[in-house]
């Protein structure tokens, strides 16, 4: 089968700056992809230009068989996008709202009501439809900015960060909906920089670092290059010096690689319960003071430290 | 199906409008107050039967002894500018310029020996070409009265200069064919010029808004009838200005990128945004004009013409708003800017200052202004005028337009609709 989207040596650059440099993916047809990245890492930049917002300065991408570069009218008939920001107008309704974005993809008429009747379903907000979005909550909002990218029934949806900035339920809501749309058959290619989000949504997930692809593949197939080890994460006190206490972590024989961040280290070892006392004790010694430790399996997180020598939340 | 959404963003536009009641308030409430205000301190509503500026105290020394200083009194004390200005005639200069400075009077007119003679040489005389010069001496205390008072001057000038002008060219041709010598000359000229003054009507030409009085029909300058239009077309500049920050307010907060990833095209959505501002404009324009004419009883002029000018008008303000948006980058660059344009603008068509109080070369610097040639085209119809005297007016205003819509088009083709 074809896949529903292929891209292809994609490229864009911003005068000196390069965004994007060359990545190619696929996605098939009724997968959750999730390109995961910390903020900067070009996530965003890549969803516009396969929403033809932008265009690439060179490479291409085919959705759903149409050219972003040569079909770019095609490709927007077929792809449903969420947006990062909440792009909704405050002093309508969701109803206002939801009729005149259905309106700009061309519906219109029964056809129209109906289908509102049924994203507004899908979303949970039929009761609250006639207020306007400027009286609801975080969550409500981006619940309706959902819906109004799943108007014209696309077969391939993007999700750009959609769980950005809201509590907790309102979270777990919309993951839920997100598995729902991908069940009932819908695509999607989803960004995201919170781990979890790409390990409980995706198929495959596509670590995204400066612009650059620089893994691809499953979860199992993406642990599996960090192979058999743990990671442990230090929080220091705010006076404290990551960069010196890594320094002097790595010399430790358990520590395979010590990286500093703002205010905490991170440790990758072959078994994190063995490490913890040593590198407790040497901490110590050097009279850093340790709030709190993390001790974490093999998982996306541990991937992107691996490869980057970063953790993601930077 | 692209129209369609051309119109559906138009209207989108317009409703959120109606839903932002602060908005609506300045755009409709601040021009009424602030003409209402203007007005008020100008004398507008002062005195029980009175409706404008009326009566205005004036003097004139008249030491030509020609028919020209004499035809001057003789308008100023004519019926048909009884009740709008009352004219006194003194001897002396100095007693004149007296009663001007201890604030007596709007304004003194000297007509200096040979104001006649230098326009019209006596039989066998011939012109030296040098016009000997009127002085208009303006209390700067009454601006508006000065004002009333130097535009009927003016017109008086330039009738006589239109009747010296066509005589003397009609008496160059008679010489040339030898129809008669030059001796001749100078009484003919003298002939064809006073007919040519008389045809054109050198009183008739001074239209002055004629309003009820309670003493039976009487010549009266509204000062809210002057100020109105100004007033009007400044907000205009407002409210284009506003729309035009709309635009970049919503590539900020992402409707403008979401309209552009739905199957529209690009021009759609910008001519749609434009025509939701000219809209705007449009509206706003016509119930303030409508809402003058309904509470003050102002005469607007020409139905057809005012409308025409309206749109022209709100035509031209848009095509400066989508400029805006193109050059600038921010909500807040466009407000600030937004502003400051709109006050120059005001200020360059004598909405706040009579432009016979300005340079002269303000008088063409102000012609890039859709406010100059809007304000003046309702001056126009205001008067009397018809839709045939304010074609310049409407044809300045849509070229202003067309080409301000151009180089935005240009503009953001080459930058892009969403500023990242």
């Amino acid at each position: 089968m074809a896949p529903i989207l292929k891209v292809h040596d994609l490229v864009k650059k911003y005068g000196d700056l390069t965004a994007v440099k060359e990545i190619s993916f696929e996605i098939h047809e009724g997968e959750v992809f999730s390109l995961l990245g910390p903020n900067g890492a070009g996530k965003t930049t890549t969803i516009s230009i396969l929403s033809t917002l932008f265009p690439p300065t060179s490479g291409d991408a085919i959705v759903c068989g149409h050219s972003v570069v040569n079909h770019p009218m095609a490709v927007k008939r077929s792809i449903g996008i969420v947006p990062q920001e909440i792009a909704l107008y405050d002093d309508l309704s969701a109803l206002e709202n939801l009729k005149f974005w259905g309106q700009m993809y061309g519906l219109s008429g029964k056809a129209l009501s109906a289908r509102i009747e049924e994203v507004l379903a899908q979303v949970d907000l039929q009761e609250r439809a006639k207020e306007r979005i400027k009286t609801y909550s975080g969550g409500m909002k981006r619940r309706i900015n959902i819906a109004v990218g799943l108007l014209h029934k696309p077969r391939l949806l993007f999700m750009d960060e959609p769980t950005v900035g809201i509590d907790p339920q309102s979270r777990r809501a919309i993951l839920e909906a997100v598995k729902e749309l991908n069940r009932s058959g819908m695509s999607i290619l989803y960004t995201t920089h919170y781990m979890e989000e790409a390990q409980e949504l995706s198929d495959r997930v596509g670590i995204i670092d400066y612009g650059e692809l620089i893994a691809l593949g499953t979860q199992e197939e993406l642990t599996a290059q960090v192979g058999e080890t743990d990671t442990l994460i230090l929080h220091l006190g705010e006076n404290e010096d990551p960069a010196y206490l890594a320094e002097s972590l790595r010399s430790m024989d358990c520590v395979i690689q010590a990286n500093p961040t703002d205010h905490q280290v991170a440790i990758i070892t072959s078994s994190a319960e063995k490490a913890l006392a040593p590198v407790v004790s040497q901490t110590n010694a050097l009279g850093i003071h340790i709030y709190s430790v993390d001790m974490h399996e093999p998982n996306l997180e541990a991937v992107f430290l691996h490869l980057t020598g970063r953790a993601l939340r930077d | 199906m692209q129209l369609k959404k051309f119109f559906i963003l138009a209207f989108k536009d317009i409703r959120l409008l109606l839903r932002d009641r602060s908005a609506l308030l300045l755009m409709l409430l601040a021009p009424f107050i602030l003409t209402l205000g203007l007005g008020a301190i100008s004398g507008r509503f002062s005195g029980s039967s009175s409706t404008g500026v009326h009566n205005i105290p004036v003097v004139i020394v008249n030491e030509d002894a020609g028919e020209l200083g004499q035809a001057l009194i003789d308008l100023f004390q004519s019926s048909e500018l009884k009740g709008l200005v009352s004219p006194t005639i003194l001897d002396e200069v100095e007693d004149a310029r007296k009663y001007v400075d201890e604030d007596q009077i709007a304004a003194a007119i000297f007509i200096p020996e040979g104001f006649t003679v230098s326009i019209i040489p006596s039989a066998g005389q011939i012109s030296t070409g040098d016009v000997v010069q009127i002085e208009f001496y303006a209390n700067p205390t009454r601006p508006t009265s000065a004002g009333v008072l130097r535009s009927i001057l003016d017109e008086f000038l330039n009738q006589v200069e239109v009747g010296r002008i066509s005589a003397e060219v009609i008496v160059m041709q008679l010489i040339e064919e030898g129809i008669f010598s030059i001796d001749q000359a100078a009484m003919v000229g003298l002939e064809i010029g006073q007919e040519m003054a008389q045809a054109e009507g050198l009183q008739s030409s001074i239209t002055i808004r004629n309003e009820t009085a309670t003493e039976g029909e009487s010549i009266e300058f509204d000062i809210l009838g002057y100020m109105a239009p100004g007033m009007a077309v400044m907000f205009l500049m407002f409210t284009v200005t506003d729309g035009a920050r709309s635009l970049l307010i919503e590539n900020q907060r992402g409707t403008l990128p979401r309209l552009l990833v739905a199957p529209t095209l690009p021009g759609y959505v910008l001519g749609g945004k434009a025509f939701g501002i000219f809209l705007k404009g449009a509206a706003q324009l016509a119930i303030l004009i409508g809402g003058t004419s309904l509470l003050f009883g102002l005469e607007w002029g020409d139905l057809t013409g005012v409308i025409l000018l309206i749109l022209a008008a709100a035509f031209a303000a848009t095509g400066w708003g989508m400029l805006f948006a193109a050059v600038l980058k921010t909500p807040g660059q466009i407000a600030v800017t937004g502003s400051a344009v709109m006050l120059l603008f005001g200020i360059l068509s004598g909405t706040f200052i009579s432009l016979q109080y300005l340079p002269d070369w303000i008088n063409v610097v102000n012609k890039i202004t859709p406010n100059a040639w809007a304000v003046d085209g309702f001056y126009i119809l205001s008067i009397g005028g018809e839709l045939d005297n304010i074609l310049n007016n409407l044809l300045g205003l849509t070229l202003m337009g067309v080409v301000l819509f151009v180089i935005a088009t240009v503009i953001i083709r080459k930058r892009g609709l969403v500023i990242k």
